[in-house]
């Protein structure tokens, strides 16, 4: 399991050892391990029906270990933003009601968060009123009310266009850069989720590589899953990537050695995790 | 005062409808109206088997209504169909509870009184359990109020947030039983779902936040007790079925309102871009 250089010694946000859960009779994910530090953002990535929400669920603790382990860190406060949520018709809901949800919240602490998650104004609206790209903005904002260590946002661009979809992640990476904290996402997106992730997972009930998007996006287990199909999508991933980040250059061509490397460095964290 | 009957089913009346109100809405905004009608209806089989144990009624209603609705929470985890699994068990229940009701030979029992209430004879001991049993149960929402929101519009959410959702469908389950318990003298088995369903749909359209529908549906609870009393006075008609067709009115009365409203913003809305 590669890890990013200077994190080994920092206790990771969560961490999941040898996971595997089951859904009814069928096992959705098996052996999976996975770690999560702060200020990372870790995308998981896999065809339909792979587990990806499933392993949200796990880590949230909705979903309960057959076997393996779960940590979080101590006291670990999650910001959840969950695929869809489907407010009932019967049950009225302004914004502003809902951010008070479960903790009572100050009206300036929501107008920031608000303001944070780029839906300032909307306070007043109706739940029901609001449009994909607002509502997905007031779960953001109602998640980051918890001043969160992880945020976990799962396909939370379902139903924004691309430019929608493209901001939304721009102001993840911009949150994360501002709260220090670790984010944890699953898309269909492929080529706009990479750009902004500093790991990938790719998840098909089982972890079938990880690492920089580059080094995933050229792994022949995702080509399997995905065809070679996305390598168009990387390419104008790539040229989005530099274009935004200077550090996007230093890792480059050779995250495919560094991670081996990297995993062959590593053997204290492993026994650790053994143990 | 509290020997006047009007007096004590007035107050038995108010007691219950202030309670089933905000329960009703949590129970509608769950999607589980028929899971009340499941409890209420094994409220019949609480009856038959308080009277063969000769307990009182509202041990026997509490106990059997609370097996039923933990039943029903634990089976719909499983994969059934809920309105099927409902609908089975809430019609067994009352057919069961009035079968054994007729093996009891010993005791001649008027089966009106328990299938749709009987307010005008409510005794003061009646009266201290309706409203001990209304204030547990209104304290006990108003204690896992947020939680039970929250787990309300997503159990993740409630999940993710390190609340259980799981406790806060027992406590729904513990405040359902209670509420069935303390109603069934009022307006019976067959209408107590009623009681908490109509008022909660009837202040929907009147509310903006959760808080409010609870509130409203509270009074119009209220309203619709208080009017059924009065109305069976005048006409002479049965009082728990007169208090329901009374909030069946406010219901109808609130919704012709909001299709108004509607109508006339829409229209509006149309003459100002036209």
């Amino acid at each position: 399991m590669p890890q990013l250089p200077g994190r080994r010694c920092v206790s990771p946000l969560v961490s999941l050892t040898g996971a595997s859960a089951s859904l009814g009779t069928q096992e959705v994910l098996s052996g999976v391990d996975l770690r999560i530090d702060r200020g990372e953002i870790v995308t998981i990535v896999g065809p339909n029906g792979s587990g990806k929400s499933t392993l949200m669920r796990v880590i949230i603790g909705a979903v309960p270990l057959r076997q393996g382990r779960l940590e979080h860190a101590p006291g670990l406060r999650i910001g959840y933003v969950p695929q869809k949520l489907h407010i009932d018709p019967t049950l009225p809901m302004t914004v502003r009601r809902f951010l008070s949800l479960p903790r009572r919240v100050s009206d300036a602490a929501a107008t920031e968060a608000l303001t944070h998650a780029g839906g300032a104004g909307l306070a007043g609206r109706q739940m029901s009123d609001l449009s994909g790209g607002q509502f997905q903005r007031v779960l953001l904002a109602r998640a980051l009310l918890n001043r969160p260590d992880l945020l976990i946002l799962d396909e939370a661009t379902q139903g924004l266009d691309q430019p929608g979809s493209a901001a939304f992640y721009r102001l993840i990476e911009q949150l994360r850069t501002e709260l220090g904290c670790g984010v944890l996402m699953v898309s269909h997106e492929l080529h706009v989720v990479m750009a902004a992730s500093d790991r990938v997972i790719c998840l098909n009930h089982h972890v079938c590589c990880e690492g920089a998007p580059e080094h995933v996006a050229s792994a022949p287990e995702y080509r399997a899953l995905f065809g070679t199909g996305t390598q168009g999508a990387l390419a104008l991933y790539r040229h989005q990537h530099d274009h935004h980040h200077d550090e996007g250059c230093s890792h480059g061509d050779h995250d495919h050695a560094h991670d081996h490397d990297h995993d062959a460095e590593a053997p204290t964290t492993h026994s650790h995790e053994a143990r | 005062m509290l020997d006047d009957f009007l007096v004590r089913a007035a107050l038995a009346g108010l007691g219950v409808a202030l309670a089933a109100g905000p329960l009703g809405c949590l129970v509608v905004w769950r999607r589980m109206a028929y899971f009340g009608d499941a409890t209420a209806h094994a409220a019949m089989l609480g009856v038959a088997l308080a009277l063969a144990f000769d307990v009182s009624i509202f041990a026997g209603v509490l106990v059997v209504s609370m097996l039923m609705a933990t039943l029903v929470s634990t089976l719909s985890g499983r994969g059934f169909a809920m309105d099927t699994l409902l609908g089975v068990l809430a019609h067994s229940a009352i057919a069961f509870g009035l079968v054994a009701v007729s093996f009891l030979s010993g005791v001649r029992i008027d089966l009106m009184a328990y299938l749709f209430g009987d307010i005008l004879a409510v005794s003061k001991g009646d009266l201290a359990i309706i409203w001990g049993g209304a204030v547990l149960v209104l304290a006990l929402l108003a204690w896992r109020w947020q939680a039970l929101l929250t787990a309300t519009l997503n159990p993740d959410l409630a999940q993710a947030s390190g609340l259980d959702p799981r406790r806060e469908q027992l406590v729904l389950t513990v405040a359902l039983a209670l509420v069935v318990a303390v109603a069934i003298k009022v307006v019976g088995s067959l209408l107590i779902a009623a009681l908490m369903i109509i008022p909660a749909a009837t202040a929907r359209p009147l509310a903006r936040t959760p808080e409010g529908m609870a509130l409203t549906a509270a009074g119009i609870g209220a309203l619709s007790a208080l009017g059924g009393l009065q109305g069976s006075l005048w006409f002479d008609t049965p009082t728990g079925p007169s208090m329901v067709c009374i909030a069946a009115l406010l219901f109808l009365v609130t919704l012709l309102l909001d299709g108004l409203r509607r109508g006339l913003a829409q229209r509006r809305s149309g003459r100002a871009s036209g």
